[in-house]
C-alpha cells in the first residue's frame, strides 16, 4: 500500500519512476485528453506564432515560405492603420479602466449596505443576468434601444426632436463602449467585492460606530482596506488584459462607426490577417499584443509586490 | 435585522440607494422586454406604436412560426444545439478528467499542472490559431467551433479547487478496498461534487451557445451557421430575411421578425439562469477564485 499524503512526501519522491508509474499510471492516463488539447489549441499556436518572422505563404506552409526577420515588424511601424489600432485599443482600454473599474465597487458597497434580503436577492438576479448573453444579443439590444431607429430615438422623433447618433457617432465610442460593458458585466464584476466585504469582522463597525464614526468614516477607515487586496489583484488582471479589450465587442461594430474609432489590435489582426491574406502582418500585430500585454502585467505585479500587496503571482518566500 | 451600531435609516440615503439600483435594473429589464414583447406584437401593433411594442394588445406568434417554417432558422438552431451539448459533454469530460488527476501529488501532476495554469496568461493569437484549426481540416466543420473551446482554463481551477478539498482518508480507504483511480471518480468523486460539476456545465453551455467569433472565422458555408451568426447578419447587419428564406408569404413586420430571432438567442440562456444562480451565489465560484 503506497500513501500519497505529503507527509510521506520524501519517500513518495524516492520511488523509482517504474514503481510511480505502476501506482499512478490510471492518472496520467485521465491527463492525456487535457494535454492533447493543450498541445495542439494552445501550445502549437503559440509555436505557430514564428509566421510573424516568415514571408508566410499559405500554400507553402511554415515549412516552407521563407523568413524575413524583422521585416514584418518594420512594415507595420510604417503603417499608419497599425498605430491607428494600438492608439484606440489604448485609449479604449485607459477609458475602461477608469469608467468601468469603479462600478462594481461602488454598486457592492450599495448592495452590501442594503438591509432588506429581499431586495438585495432581487437585484443581484436581475444584474448578474447579462454577464450570460452574447455579445452578439447585448450589441444588437443597445441598437435596438439607441440605434438609428431604436426606441429612444423613436420616442425623441415622436416628441419632435432630432434624433441622436449614439450607435455611430466615433467620438462617442469609448462612452458607448463602456456603457455595453457596464451593462453587461457590473453586476457580475460585483460578485467578488460582494464575497470580499462579507469576511469584513462586524466586531470593527460596531466598535467604530461605538467611538463615533458615522457611516463615511467606517467606509474610508474599514470597509475600503478591507477591499484593498482584492482591487489590486483585479486591477492587475484588467491591466494584463487590457489590450484584449472585448474583441467581439468591437469586430460587431467596427462596420456602423468605422474602422478610424473601432480598430483595435485584434480587429486589425483580424482583418489584415484573414480577410485581407496578410497572414504574417497580422501574426505580427498579434504578437506585438501578447508581448505588450505581459510586460504591463509583469510591471503592474511588481508594482503591487513594491506597495505591500500579494498580486496575482505569489512571490516565493 | 437592522444592527444596533447602524444608523436609522435616513431617507435621503435611502432614496439615492433605491434610485441607483432601481435605475441600473431597469435599464437591463426594460430593453429585454421591449424585445420580447415587439416579437410578440402584430403587425398593427407594431404600426401604431411606430416600431417597438412595450406591451403588445393583440398578442401573435406569427413572428415565430415564419421564422421556424424556413429552413434558414431551424438549420441554425439545430446547429447551435448539436455544438452545445456535444461541446459541453466533450468540454466536461476533458476538464473533469484532467481536474481529478492534477489535484492528487501524482506523476507528471505537477508539470500538467503549470501547463494549464500557463494558457490563463495570455491566448495564442488569432493567425496562428486559424492555421493550426486549417491544417487540422476543420475548416467549414462544426467541429472547429466544438474543439478549440475543449478545455477553459478558468473551469478547470474551479473543479480541481472543489476536488482537493475532498479529503485524502476517503479516498485512501476506497483505495486499500481495493478501488482503482477510475473507480474513486466515477463513485467518489463525481458524485460529492454533481452542484460544482453542473455549474461547470452550465457554464461551458452558456459559452458555446453564445460563441460567434469562432463561426465567423472558420465557417464560410452559411448553412453551418449557428444562431448568434444568423442574429448579427440579420438583425445587427439588418441584412432582410426575405420570403423565400422564410417559406411564408405574406410574411410579418420584418421588426417582430428581427425580435423573435434576437428572443431565440436569449431563451436557452434565461431557461438555464435561474439554476445557475441559485448555485453561484452559494459561493462555488468565488470560493474557487480565492482559493
Amino acid at each position: 500500500m503506497l500513501k500519497r499524503t505529503s507527509s510521506v512526501a520524501r519517500v513518495k519522491n524516492g520511488l523509482p519512476l517504474k514503481a510511480k508509474w505502476r501506482r499512478d499510471w490510471q492518472m496520467v492516463l485521465l491527463m492525456i485528453p487535457g494535454v492533447v488539447f493543450l498541445l495542439v489549441f494552445f501550445y502549437l499556436p503559440v509555436i505557430g506564432n514564428v509566421v510573424a518572422f516568415q514571408d508566410f505563404q499559405p500554400y507553402l506552409g511554415i515549412m516552407h515560405s521563407e523568413w524575413n526577420g524583422l521585416q514584418n515588424f518594420v512594415n507595420l511601424y510604417a503603417n499608419p492603420d497599425f498605430w491607428d489600432a494600438l492608439r484606440n485599443t489604448l485609449l479604449l482600454a485607459a477609458v475602461q479602466l477608469l469608467l468601468f473599474f469603479p462600478v462594481p465597487i461602488g454598486l457592492a458597497l450599495i448592495v452590501d449596505s442594503l438591509v432588506s434580503n429581499r431586495f438585495r436577492r432581487w437585484f443581484q438576479t436581475i444584474a448578474y443576468l447579462p454577464h450570460f448573453l452574447s455579445w452578439v444579443l447585448v450589441v444588437t439590444l443597445f441598437q435596438q434601444s439607441l440605434g438609428g431607429a431604436g426606441f429612444i430615438n423613436n420616442l425623441l422623433r415622436q416628441a419632435g426632436l432630432d434624433p441622436i447618433p449614439f450607435m455611430t457617432n466615433p467620438d462617442t465610442f469609448p462612452l458607448l463602449v463602456v456603457a455595453q460593458l457596464i451593462w453587461k458585466d457590473a453586476g457580475w464584476a460585483m460578485i467578488i467585492f460582494l464575497a470580499a466585504l462579507t469576511t469584513v469582522d462586524v466586531s470593527l463597525y460596531e466598535a467604530a460606530a461605538a467611538d463615533g464614526a458615522g457611516r463615511w468614516r467606517r467606509l474610508w477607515h474599514i470597509t475600503l482596506p478591507a477591499l484593498r487586496t482584492v482591487i489590486v489583484l483585479l486591477l492587475i488582471l484588467r491591466i494584463g488584459d487590457i489590450l484584449s479589450v472585448g474583441f467581439e465587442q468591437f469586430i460587431l461594430q467596427r462596420d456602423s462607426v468605422g474602422p478610424g474609432a473601432a480598430e483595435v489590435l485584434d480587429t486589425f489582426t483580424y482583418y489584415a490577417g484573414v480577410v485581407g491574406g496578410d497572414w504574417s502582418s497580422g501574426a505580427a500585430a498579434g504578437l506585438a499584443k501578447v508581448v505588450v500585454g505581459a510586460l504591463l502585467l509583469w510591471g503592474a505585479n511588481s508594482l503591487a509586490h513594491r506597495l505591500g500587496e500579494p498580486g496575482i503571482f505569489q512571490r516565493r518566500s | 435585522m437592522r444592527p444596533v451600531w447602524k444608523e436609522n435609516p435616513s431617507p435621503g440615503y435611502q432614496a439615492i440607494k433605491a434610485l441607483i439600483l432601481g435605475g441600473f435594473a431597469l435599464v437591463i429589464v426594460v430593453p429585454i422586454l421591449v424585445v420580447i414583447s415587439t416579437s410578440l406584437a402584430s403587425d398593427k401593433d407594431i404600426i401604431d406604436a411606430g416600431g417597438y411594442v412595450l406591451w403588445p394588445s393583440h398578442p401573435t406568434v406569427k413572428a415565430y412560426q415564419t421564422l421556424f417554417s424556413g429552413g434558414l432558422m431551424g438549420r441554425a438552431i439545430l446547429v447551435s444545439v448539436f455544438v452545445t451539448i456535444v461541446g459541453t459533454a466533450i468540454a466536461l469530460a476533458v476538464t473533469i478528467a484532467l481536474a481529478y488527476a492534477t489535484s492528487r501529488p501524482v506523476l507528471f501532476g505537477r508539470p500538467v499542472l503549470l501547463m494549464v495554469l500557463f494558457t490563463l496568461l495570455f491566448a495564442p493569437g488569432i493567425i496562428p490559431m486559424f492555421l493550426v484549426v486549417k491544417q487540422l481540416g476543420l475548416l467549414d466543420s462544426l467541429w472547429s467551433l466544438i474543439l478549440p473551446g475543449a478545455l477553459g482554463a478558468f473551469n478547470f481551477v474551479v473543479l480541481r479547487t472543489f476536488f482537493m478539498n475532498v479529503p485524502g482518508e476517503l479516498l485512501e480507504s476506497a483505495r486499500i478496498d481495493g478501488a482503482s483511480d477510475f473507480t474513486i471518480l466515477r463513485r467518489i468523486i463525481m458524485p460529492l461534487s454533481k452542484a460544482v460539476i453542473a455549474v461547470v456545465g452550465l457554464f461551458y453551455a452558456v459559452g458555446f451557445w453564445n460563441a460567434f467569433f469562432n463561426a465567423l472565422l472558420y465557417l464560410n458555408d452559411t448553412s453551418k451557421w449557428p444562431v448568434q451568426v444568423i442574429l448579427r447578419t440579420y438583425v445587427l447587419q439588418g441584412k432582410s430575411l426575405s420570403a423565400d428564406q422564410l417559406g411564408v408569404h405574406p410574411p410579418p413586420q420584418p421588426q417582430s421578425l428581427q425580435m423573435a430571432v434576437v428572443v431565440v438567442a436569449l431563451v436557452p440562456i434565461a431557461m438555464v439562469y435561474p439554476f445557475l444562480q441559485r448555485h453561484f451565489t452559494k459561493g462555488v465560484i468565488t470560493g474557487a477564485v480565492k482559493g
